[in-house]
């Protein structure tokens, strides 16, 4: 498949001006990453409203949860490593548990950070922030889904995490994709399997679908770009009626995204499903497409363990 | 409680012995509801008491019919775990009745081990894990800022807490954005869990590095009620920089044997201990 690249941070900023603008509530804080997470936009167009606290992530998040305290829609964003890992415990206790309207918007996630290594590939934020009660998380495919995402949850009081990544990815969508938070969006119709994938593996996924086609192999593929509250009726009605599962994401196999699928299976309607994502070990330092290759989440694996899936079929 | 500030500066000497007393059964309370409770920190509530009186009795500007009130000042009690000297300051000023502060920590009551924003009537922030309300009170601060509001926002801090990082981030931040319509208060009480806070890990000069950090610093006696005052009005009337107000207390202040005691920071008086506390604070309740 031919894909049109896109870079999906942008989304991001772009969307965070014309909140500002629609908004007056609406803040935004940064710690010295504006350029790479695109808040710098907002700050160009609203610089009293804009709060970069320096290299001071549980500051940061700290901050964010008293303006938000005050009636402020609050916008906090660095890298995904440093906004769960560093700041976990700032999030849990000063964010979700008050259950403040504070949208924690990481950039950065996942193995195709590429050069910089595991200090900063993040694979275990989608866990991290799935656990805690009152949170809402999104994975985000592209940049159209990401700005949509963005605009929507500004409007939906409450603690958010949204997920994105630092390479162009594959555009799916287009300006008039409705995004809907909880709600899975299908991409491809099929009878045999459901691949639900998030993130940059939506289009693997799709692509990965259009090759099990030749051989005979109809996939079903849903984009679950909202982790929490997990889409329990889309997976339940594709285990029914397509029998398998194979879930893509680019994070730790351990409770990302494929795992919240697993938990609606055993309990609803127990179907065979396989897990395509990072094992459980740390990243290391490579080009995006080469780590890719190397930690199985490629087009090739996800046809293998349809085939595994379908196998395992009664 | 006052809806409109009141001028507690003109004559400091007014009703001091009506909030004298106001403290000493808030003293009262916490340590009857740290008994009926079974566990709790008696030790660091009774230090930060006298503060926590002087705030809602006199200097902030808040109203118990009306807890959510846009304009009140603010109060972050960053030391979440003396909850029970908030719990009954809250109770006397008139946001719940005194009886509820006995179903502290039991389950399903309004009044949570630590602070609960969402539980409370008055709680403005939830706390308990140290070092993170600083960082909260100043974003308070600066909405107060972004809407050209006028309340003040506290923030009581213990002297252990402070060997947290993020607490000298925020102390960096705060005078960064000269959020003047902040202050802190150091419940400097000299002690932690495990010791004295310079034997565990030393805080002096303590004075001299928040005025390194950009900050208006006071120190006071802690437990001075006047002091106290006077230290606010000065925090309330300084432009330009956050003010804190170190407060130099006794853990356990106003029961002789929890006065100086380690074992007293989390420990709950017993039947014995409870009625010899109760003697000694005098009055009735
Ligand atoms: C982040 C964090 N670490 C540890 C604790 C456990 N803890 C509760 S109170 C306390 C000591 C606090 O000492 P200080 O700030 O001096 O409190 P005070 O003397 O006023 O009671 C500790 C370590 C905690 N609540 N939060
Ligand atoms: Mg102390």
């Amino acid at each position: 498949m031919k894909w049109e690249l896109k870079n999906m941070r942008p989304g991001f900023g772009e969307a965070l001006v014309e909140l500002g603008e629609r908004y007056h509530q609406v803040v935004a804080l940064n710690a010295d990453l504006s350029g790479s997470t695109t808040t710098a936009m907002f700050d160009a167009a609203y610089p009293e409203r804009f709060f970069n606290v320096g290299v001071a992530e549980q500051n940061m998040m700290g901050i964010a949860a008293g303006l938000a305290t005050t009636g402020k829609i609050v916008f906090a964003s660095t890298f995904a490593m440093f906004a769960t890992g560093r700041a976990y415990d700032q999030i849990r206790q000063s964010i979700a548990y008050p259950k403040l309207n504070v949208k924690i918007v990481a950039t950065h996630a996942g193995i195709t950070v590429g050069g910089d290594g595991a200090s900063h590939q993040m694979h275990e934020d989608l866990a991290l922030m799935r656990v805690l009660p009152h949170m809402t998380v999104i994975a985000p495919a592209d940049y159209w889904e990401t700005k949509k995402a963005v605009l929507k949850v500004a409007e939906t009081p409450g603690p958010c995490y949204i997920r994105t990544g630092r390479t162009n990815t594959p555009l799916l969508y287009d300006e008039d994709y409705k995004f809907h938070i909880g709600r899975a969006n299908r991409l491809r119709d099929g009878d045999d399997v459901t691949l639900i994938a998030v993130g940059l593996m939506v289009a693997k996924a799709l692509e990965a679908a259009e090759e099990l086609e030749k051989i005979g192999i109809s996939a079903r593929v849903e984009n679950m770009s909202t982790i929490k509250p997990i889409d329990k009726k889309m997976i339940i009605k594709a285990a029914k009626e397509t029998g398998a599962i194979v879930t893509c994401e680019e994070h730790n196999m351990i409770v990302g995204m494929g795992s919240a699928v697993a938990e609606v299976l055993a309990g609803y309607e127990p179907v065979p499903q396989r897990r395509v994502g990072i094992p459980d070990v740390f990243g290391e330092s490579g080009e995006s497409e080469e780590l890719m290759e190397a930690y199985g989440l490629t087009v090739e694996n996800i046809i293998a363990n349809v085939k595994k899936a379908v196998s395992m079929k009664r | 409680m006052p809806l409109e500030k009141i001028d507690y500066w003109q004559d400091l000497d007014a009703n001091l012995p009506d909030i004298q007393n106001t403290a000493r059964e808030a003293r009262r309370w916490i340590v009857k509801m740290i008994h009926e409770a079974g566990s709790g920190h008696p030790g660091g509530s009774l230090s930060a008491v006298d503060i926590l009186t002087a705030l809602y009795f006199r200097v902030m500007r808040h109203d118990p019919e009306n807890p959510l009130w846009e304009d009140r000042d603010r109060l972050v009690l960053s030391k979440g775990h003396s909850a029970p000297a908030l719990y009954s300051t809250l109770a006397l000023s008139g946001y719940f009745e005194k009886d509820e502060l006995l179903t502290l920590r039991k389950l399903g009551s309004r009044l949570q081990g630590h602070p609960s924003k969402n539980k409370t009537p008055g709680i403005d922030m939830s706390t308990g894990s140290l070092g993170q309300g600083l960082s909260i009170a100043i974003g308070m601060a600066l909405g107060a800022r972004l809407d050209r509001k006028d309340y003040r926002v506290y923030c009581i801090l213990g002297d252990g807490e402070s060997q947290e990082g993020q607490l000298w981030e925020a102390a960096m931040a705060a005078s960064h954005y000269k959020v003047d319509n902040l202050c802190a208060i150091l419940d400097r009480n000299q002690l932690q869990i495990d010791g004295p806070t310079e034997k565990i890990m030393s805080l002096e000069p303590v004075f001299p590095k928040f005025k390194a950090f950009g900050w208006h610093v006071v120190e006071v006696n802690g437990h001075d009620l006047k002091e106290l005052l006077r230290a606010f009005h000065e925090a309330e009337t300084y432009k330009g920089k956050p003010t804190i107000i170190i407060a130099n207390t006794i853990k356990g202040k106003g029961v002789s044997f929890m006065e100086g005691s380690l074992k007293f920071h989390g420990k709950a008086p017993s039947k014995e201990e409870l009625k010899q506390a109760l003697e000694e604070l005098g009055g009735d309740a």
